[in-house]
């Protein structure tokens, strides 16, 4: 793992570049954190809720099906005409939005614009019409908190995935992108000391051979007018010329 | 996306025992659609499982229903299916019946709920 490294060509450009990313990263890595405590933090209160609702739940159905003994005991079975009555649900759910750092949690809601209770009017005229009601506002009240636990559950597992998708991210990014390019970082690091030392050690070369030469030069100066100067010629005392007379 | 997603979801489907589907649609979640499909079942001891797993599947596939109320003892026949499930819409919760009392260690949900409060 020590040796991942992004593949770039060690320019100090780059360094900036790589250097400006891993600032980048670390500042991700925090928000990311930061989101991940809060989701958790919300998450932790919805899963004692729905646990809360749960239970409370077993017993307003009881409740709820006791009132329906009720009626089945004063009018007689109902089922069948109260099935066929149902064309439109009058009881209907809206979705709402919350917002919790960047995620949607939806919330159901009664929604209250339908007008309630136009369908079951007459059923029971006959016979226990109010036991029919009275059943009626029991369950109505039992599925309002039916929708609240769904709204809870809901929330339950958008939050579920939402924090682990984050808590993924929060991990590759610490263990994965930021070693990487810290890698990166101390090759081009090294790969530019490297670059420097050969460098210095090319211009001491030069300087080197320079001097050398100078040297040489300066030898061949003192050492070469020995040879060279041989008897010098007199030029006036070689020549005697017969006198010119006009 | 989401948003676009939930908004017409508005029903509340459910599947259960005579009883309890009678309480619910007392309290106005029946409803039958323009294909003549109710999103409601009731299901007795001459209704087969693969009936019970084909409407949940269906219900499941709706696009207008936000809400699956199912009996719990009915829940436990696709609890291969519920476990598996994990879409958030729509939300499927599982409700007590009158002859079979709320059982909270059987609920899917739940023992998720137990396994991160476990830990």
């Amino acid at each position: 793992m020590a040796a991942v490294r992004d593949n770039v060509f060690p320019t100090r450009m780059n360094l900036t570049m790589t250097k400006t990313r891993l600032k980048g990263a670390e500042t991700g890595h925090s928000l990311l954190k930061r989101k991940s405590e809060a989701l958790t933090t919300r998450f932790r209160v919805i899963v004692r809720k729905i646990e809360d609702a749960k239970l409370k739940m077993g017993k307003v159905m009881q409740n709820a099906s006791f009132s329906l003994a009720e009626v089945a005991y004063i009018t007689g079975d109902i089922s069948y005409q109260v099935r066929e009555s149902a064309k439109h649900a009058t009881f209907r759910v809206t979705a709402k939005q919350e917002n919790v750092s960047g995620v949607l949690l939806p919330a159901f809601e009664r929604d209250t614009t339908m007008g309630a209770g136009s369908q079951f009017e007459l059923t029971g005229l006959g016979r226990g019409g109010q036991q029919i009601q009275k059943a009626r506002a029991v369950y109505m009240t039992a599925v309002e908190m039916l929708v609240e636990l769904a709204s809870l559950q809901t929330a339950f597992v958008i939050l579920d995935e939402v924090i682990k998708l984050t808590n993924r991210r929060v991990n590759a990014i610490e263990y994965v992108i930021i070693p990487r390019i810290e890698n990166t970082i101390s090759y081009i690091n090294s790969e530019l000391d490297e670059q420097d030392r050969e460098e210095f050690y090319r211009l001491k070369k030069i300087q080197g051979k320079k001097k050398e030469r100078a040297a040489a030069a300066q030898r061949a100066v003192v050492a070469k007018p020995a040879p060279d100067q041989g008897p010098v010629r007199d030029i006036l005392a070689e020549q005697v010329d017969a006198d010119i007379i006009f | 996306m989401a948003q676009a997603a939930h908004k017409d979801r508005t029903l509340i489907a459910a599947i259960g025992d005579e009883d309890t589907i009678t309480g619910l649609l007392l309290a106005g979640i029946g409803d039958i659609d323009a294909h003549q499909r109710p999103n409601f079942l009731v299901v007795d001891t001459k209704t087969t499982h693969d009936t019970i797993e084909e409407e949940f599947t269906s219900f499941t596939q709706r696009k207008d229903i936000a809400i699956i109320l199912i009996n719990q003892h009915i829940a436990d026949e696709l609890r291969g299916i519920l476990d598996e499930y994990s879409a958030a819409f729509p939300t499927v919760l599982e409700i007590p019946s009158k002859d079979h009392p709320y059982d909270p260690s059987k609920d899917s949900v739940l023992k998720r709920v137990q396994l991160i409060l476990g830990d």
